[in-house]
């Protein structure tokens, strides 16, 4: 439908709402989701704002693909400066959410202020109400959208929530929708939690509508379909294994982040892959996964729906915990398994459950128990503190830890602070393994060099789905690149950057790009939206959103020494594996970077490049 | 010469059963037996041979009948896959 040209403006200080017509001029510039939003954003918030103050505004919003017939087609994100990182923060979700934001006729949904009480926002089409949620407060994701599901007497009401994570502070907790889709990373849950906002609940039934050209785009999102089915990754490879299959791909190239990024290989990363996910346990044989799932519109349908063993410790006096569920994607499991040293498959489905339950990211909880454990082990965290012993490889500590997480209680508390902050309360901030305060996802960059430097100036802090470089470095996509070497990695990382920029605000899933390129999406925006969308144009609009990203984070305080690692990968070489002996080349690239982007050498924009750009 | 053989996601059909539950097979190959004879000896499918690693290090599909094998080493494949 391209744009619906409305968006709903919510002052939760007042509880009032209203609609806006959409800024065409900026939608040309910025083409939707997270490129417009975060221009709505930065057009309104004091770069040095308080990430939990009323001041800071939390932006949903849809991209003009998303709730049409386009693959993938139900993505939207959460844009605002996140809790954990200070930084803008854009974490985007599947689901079926965004499709229903769309239905009800909304482009996005600005957030302002911060409710006295407990709210949520109840949408349907242009009925729109912000109510009381005391008889929210307290309840997890799950129980959240059952209970608005009864209220409203609709079971295709979709809801997106915070748990518990969101109200007590838990600077990495997620927005969670449709059960076990979530908008993860920066703490976009914890701002939510701020603003007393327990959940957005939308029922549309407006449907789909004013696509610029209706033959035209039908045409094109079947070529685009045509694409991705006869490609053997995203027809076969990711419906068949999920993400998890990359699991022993980076183990075997000695990449995979083990024990804090004390080794780059796990001994156990088989018991916790995709492969074991698939084979039948010996207590009950039965497997893991027993599904696979798709997000609205998507015809790859990567997602793993995984049921547990209920003779598990975790779960065998929890029969609540013995249905269907989320499983594990590969970034999950990694976290949960292999950054702290845990080799327990279920007890990573398990404590997924948790994150997805109570709402909090499983990367940057999951890298923190990492750095727990290794405080512990050096004798810094004690056992009383901590209420159990915390060894790396301890599945009773990491399922333990979860729900103290979840529950705010205990050192769950500590643990819910981030890495970051937890490391430099105990005299160690250089244990934290992440950028801009933001946890490393599951790529070593000791072993993969232009991770480290997509980590490194990565927008929203470390992030591995800001610029994707693996798909280049390991999987050969869309052209091979040697891993090891520094050389070319600047353009490399600036090119998946600029890219993912233009996918993100489109409505569609990143995961395309294993498959499409931005002359696959190029048609089907030319067809749906109004303006003119050539090649040319939209790697224009990728560039100019990267950078007003950066301004953003300029005028919030970031400089070029945020754009580094941890001492760790730049001083201590990898152990085992084709990197042995090897460092993060990241000082080398940092200013080769910042020339291919036009920066300075503080990495500060020039005025050519912000000319260029039209910024 | 002594080779692990790895096969991984759908490639795991090609191991014997019993060498699934760690998807590795020993093999006993001569001396400079390349990863495309491999491939071949073993009945693997060439379409599904589309990430081989000899001790983690891309070998090119230009390479694969040229590379010979190290005693010791291990060769391991996958399907066309990803992830993120």
């Amino acid at each position: 439908m391209g744009w619906t040209r409305k968006i709903l403006r919510v002052d939760l200080t007042k509880g009032t709402c209203k609609s806006e017509p959409l800024n065409m001029k900026w939608a040309q510039e910025y083409l939707g989701q997270r490129g417009l939003a975060t221009k709505y954003f930065v057009e309104e918030v004091d770069p040095k704002v308080d990430p939990l103050s009323p001041a800071n505004k939390l932006i949903m919003a849809t991209g003009p693909l998303t709730g049409t017939p386009a693959s993938t087609g139900g993505r939207y994100s959460v844009i605002t400066k996140g809790a954990l990182t200070g930084a803008i923060a854009c974490s985007n979700s599947g689901g079926y959410f965004g499709a229903e934001m769309k239905f009800a006729g909304w482009d996005m949904v600005i957030f302002e202020g911060k409710s006295p009480k407990p709210v949520y926002l109840a949408i349907e089409d242009d009925k729109v109400e912000v109510r009381d949620a005391a008889h929210l407060w307290g309840k997890t994701t799950w129980q959240t959208e059952e209970i608005i599901k009864k209220t409203h007497q609709d079971p295709q009401v979709r809801v997106a929530s915070i748990g518990r994570a969101g109200e007590n502070g838990v600077l990495y907790a997620c927005v969670v929708n449709d059960l076990h889709r979530a908008a993860g990373r920066s703490g976009v849950g914890t701002v939510m939690g701020s603003k007393n906002l327990k959940a957005v609940a939308i029922r549309g039934t407006k449907g789909a509508g004013g696509i610029k050209d209706g033959k035209a785009f039908m045409k094109a999102t079947a070529a685009a379909k045509k694409v991705l089915a006869d490609n053997a990754v995203t027809g076969q490879g990711l419906p068949t294994y999920g993400t998890q299959v990359l699991m022993n791909v980076i183990n075997e190239m000695g990449a995979l982040p083990t024990r804090n990024h004390r080794d780059v290989q796990f001994e156990d990363a088989r018991k916790i892959s995709a492969e074991a996910m698939r084979e039948k346990r010996p207590t009950d044989g039965k497997t893991n996964l027993i599904a696979n799932a798709a997000c609205f519109g998507c015809t790859i349908a990567c997602g793993r729906i995984s049921k547990m063993d209920e003779t598990h410790f975790s779960v065998v006096n929890k029969p609540e915990y013995w249905g269907a569920t989320g499983g594990l994607e590969y970034e999950a499991a990694w976290a949960l398994g292999a950054a702290n040293g845990v080799g327990d498959l279920e007890a990573l489905t398990f404590a997924n459950m948790i994150c997805n339950e109570d709402g909090y990211d499983p990367i940057s909880f999951g890298a923190t128990v990492g750095a727990a454990m290794e405080l512990y082990e050096l004798g810094i965290l004690k056992k009383e503190q901590l209420g159990m012993e915390a060894p790396f490889g301890s599945a009773q500590a990491l399922v333990k830890l979860a729900e103290m997480t979840a529950k705010g209680e205990g050192f769950g508390k500590e643990l819910g602070l981030g890495s970051a902050r937890l490391c430099a309360k105990y005299g160690k901030p250089e244990l934290s393994m992440g950028v801009k305060k933001q946890e490393f996802p599951a790529y070593d960059s000791r072993g993969i060099q232009g991770m480290g430097l997509a980590y490194a100036t990565s927008n929203r802090g470390a992030c591995h789905l800001r610029g994707y470089t693996v798909a280049s470095e390991v999987l050969g996509i869309p052209v091979k690149t040697d891993p090891l070497v520094t050389e070319g990695k600047a353009d490399l990382v600036k090119a998946f950057q600029d890219a993912t920029s233009v996918f993100d605000s489109a409505g569609v899933c990143v995961f395309t790009t294993f498959a499409w390129t931005l002359a696959d999406l190029q048609p089907q925006l030319d067809a749906a939206c109004e303006g003119g969308w050539s090649m040319e144009k939209l790697a224009a609009v990728g560039e100019r959103i990267w950078n007003m990203e950066r301004l953003f984070n300029n005028a919030a305080g970031f400089t070029a020494k945020d754009d580094d690692l941890p001492p760790r990968l730049k001083t201590e070489p990898a152990k085992t594996g084709p990197a042995k002996g090897k460092v993060s080349g990241i000082d080398k690239m940092r200013p080769e970077y910042y020339k291919a982007r036009g920066w300075d050498e503080k990495g500060v924009p020039t005025k050519e490049t912000l000319n260029r750009l039209g910024l | 010469m002594k080779v692990t053989l790895k096969l991984y996601a759908t490639l795991s059909d090609y191991l014997p059963t019993e060498a699934r539950k760690a998807n590795a097979l020993e093999l006993e190959l001569d001396a400079g037996t390349t990863p495309a004879q491999v491939i071949e000896s073993q009945n693997l499918p060439l379409k599904l041979c589309h990430l081989v690693l000899i001790d983690g290090v891309f070998v090119p599909p230009t390479l694969r009948a040229q590379r010979a094998l190290a005693n010791g080493e291990t060769l391991a494949i996958w399907p066309p896959i990803a992830g993120g």
